[in-house]
C-alpha cells in the first residue's frame, strides 16, 4: 500500500513541477518591442472590441469559453472545422470614429507547442474601409502570454475571473520580425503589401465566459511612397 | 481537385443557400441573419453587404468558412472572397464587379496563406439555382473554382 501512496504522491509532484516549470519556464522569454511601435512610417490604426457581444456577429463550435453571438448563429460544429472561429466586428479609427468593418477567421494550429510557449492560432483578417478600399491580413499569433498571465489567475481564482490591465502583441509571424503579412485588396490600397501587428488589450475576463473587457488593435505599417493624407485615411499619432 | 491541361490545380467549392449561410450583414435585410444581429446604422456601412458561410468541398464536405463582401464606391463596385481552409490555409481573391454573359465572375488571387502562400491564379463565382424539384432541396448552391499555380523551383 505504501508504495501505491508513494507512486500517486510522486506523480502528483511531478506533474505539479511539470505544471510550474512550463508556465515559468526561462526559456520562454517575453517577445519584447513590436517593430511597429517604432517605425517611422505611417502606420494605420483600426480598433475593435474582442468580447463576443459587441460584435456584429461571433460564432464558433458553440462548446467553447466565448459563446457565440447572437444566440442564434449558425455554430461551426462539423469536424474541419471545430477549432474555427469567425468575428465580424465594426473597425475604429484612432480617433473612435467608425473606419469600416473586419472578419476575422482564426483556427488553432497544429503547431503549438505548449512546452516551448506556443500556443498558436491562424488568422486572417478581412477588413473593408469605406472609401480607402479592403485589405488582407494574414498572421499566426501566440496567445502564450495572455493564457499565462490572464487565464490561468481567472481559472485560480475563486471567482473564476480576472481584472486587471494586460497588453501583448499576439501576433507571432509569418514576418521575420513577428509582424503580419498584409496585402491590399481594392481601391487606394489595392496591390500594396504592408506589415501588420494585433495587440490585445484586457481589463476584465471570466474563466468561463472569455473575454469581458478586451480591446483588439490592428496596426498596418504603410509604405512611405503610399502613405496617404490624413483626409484620406485616420493614422495613429 | 484536378490538373488544368495549361497547368495548375483546378479544386471545386460550393456553398448550399441557404443551408450553409452564416450571416447576412446588410442594412436592407430583413429580418436579419442570424436572428438577433444588428447590423451598424452608421452611414459609411449603408453601401457594405458582407456574407458569412461554410464552404463545402467537392465530396459535399464542410471544409472551411468563407465571406463575401460587396461594396459599392462612387461608381465602383468591390467584391472580395475570402476563403479559410482550417490547416491548409486562406486565400483573398478580388472579384471582377461584372460577370461574364454565362453569369461567371472572375477574380483574382491577390494573396494567400500557408500553402496558398506561393500561388498565384484565379477563382470564379457562380450561381447555380435548384432544378431537382424537390420539396426540400436548397435554392440553390454558389460553385466557387480555383485554378491555382505554385511558384516554380529553381533548379
Amino acid at each position: 500500500m505504501k508504495y501505491i501512496i508513494t507512486l500517486v504522491l510522486g506523480a502528483l509532484i511531478g506533474a505539479a513541477i511539470f505544471i510550474v516549470g512550463m508556465i515559468y519556464s526561462p526559456f520562454v522569454a517575453d517577445r519584447g518591442l513590436s517593430p511597429l511601435s517604432v517605425s517611422d512610417s505611417e502606420v494605420l490604426t483600426l480598433n475593435f472590441s474582442i468580447v463576443p457581444a459587441d460584435a456584429i456577429t461571433f460564432t464558433n463550435d458553440g462548446e467553447s469559453r466565448s459563446k457565440p453571438f447572437p444566440e442564434k448563429v449558425l455554430q461551426l460544429w462539423e469536424a474541419p472545422i471545430r477549432l474555427t472561429s469567425a468575428l465580424t466586428t465594426v473597425m475604429y479609427d484612432a480617433r473612435n470614429q467608425t473606419a469600416g468593418i473586419g472578419v476575422k477567421f482564426s483556427s488553432q494550429s497544429e503547431q503549438t507547442r505548449l512546452l516551448r510557449g506556443d500556443a498558436l492560432v491562424d488568422s486572417v483578417w478581412y477588413v473593408y474601409l469605406p472609401g480607402r478600399g479592403s485589405l488582407f491580413m494574414e498572421q499566426s499569433e501566440n496567445y502564450w502570454s495572455f493564457l499565462r498571465d490572464v487565464g490561468l489567475p481567472a481559472h485560480r481564482s475563486s471567482a473564476n475571473s480576472w481584472k486587471g490591465t494586460w497588453l501583448g502583441d499576439m501576433t507571432a509571424g509569418p514576418g521575420a520580425l513577428g509582424t503580419a503579412r498584409v496585402t491590399g485588396g481594392a481601391g487606394l490600397l489595392q496591390g500594396i503589401t504592408m506589415e501588420g501587428l494585433e495587440s490585445l488589450s484586457a481589463q476584465a475576463y471570466s474563466a468561463d465566459d472569455g473575454p469581458i473587457a478586451a480591446d483588439g488593435r490592428l496596426l498596418i505599417e504603410l509604405p512611405a511612397a503610399n502613405a496617404m493624407s490624413e483626409d484620406e485615411i485616420s493614422v495613429a499619432e | 481537385m484536378s490538373v488544368a491541361a495549361n497547368g495548375g490545380n483546378v479544386e471545386a467549392f460550393h456553398v448550399k443557400v441557404p443551408t450553409d449561410r452564416i450571416m447576412i450583414g446588410s442594412p436592407d435585410r430583413q429580418p436579419p441573419l442570424p436572428i438577433g444581429m444588428q447590423w451598424p446604422e452608421d452611414q459609411l456601412l449603408q453601401d457594405v453587404r458582407i456574407e458569412l458561410f461554410k464552404i463545402r468541398n467537392a465530396r459535399d464536405t464542410v471544409v472551411g468558412v468563407a465571406s463575401r463582401t460587396a461594396a459599392t464606391e462612387e461608381s465602383n463596385e468591390i467584391i472580395d472572397w475570402v476563403v479559410h481552409l482550417p490547416a491548409r490555409g486562406s486565400i483573398f481573391v478580388n472579384m471582377t464587379p461584372a460577370p461574364e454573359e454565362s453569369g461567371i465572375r472572375i477574380g483574382e488571387l491577390r494573396a494567400g496563406s500557408r500553402e496558398f502562400a506561393p500561388m498565384s491564379g484565379s477563382m470564379t463565382e457562380r450561381w447555380v439555382p435548384d432544378t431537382s424539384g424537390d420539396e426540400d432541396a436548397p435554392q440553390g448552391h454558389i460553385e466557387l473554382l480555383t485554378n491555382f499555380v505554385g511558384e516554380l523551383d529553381a533548379l
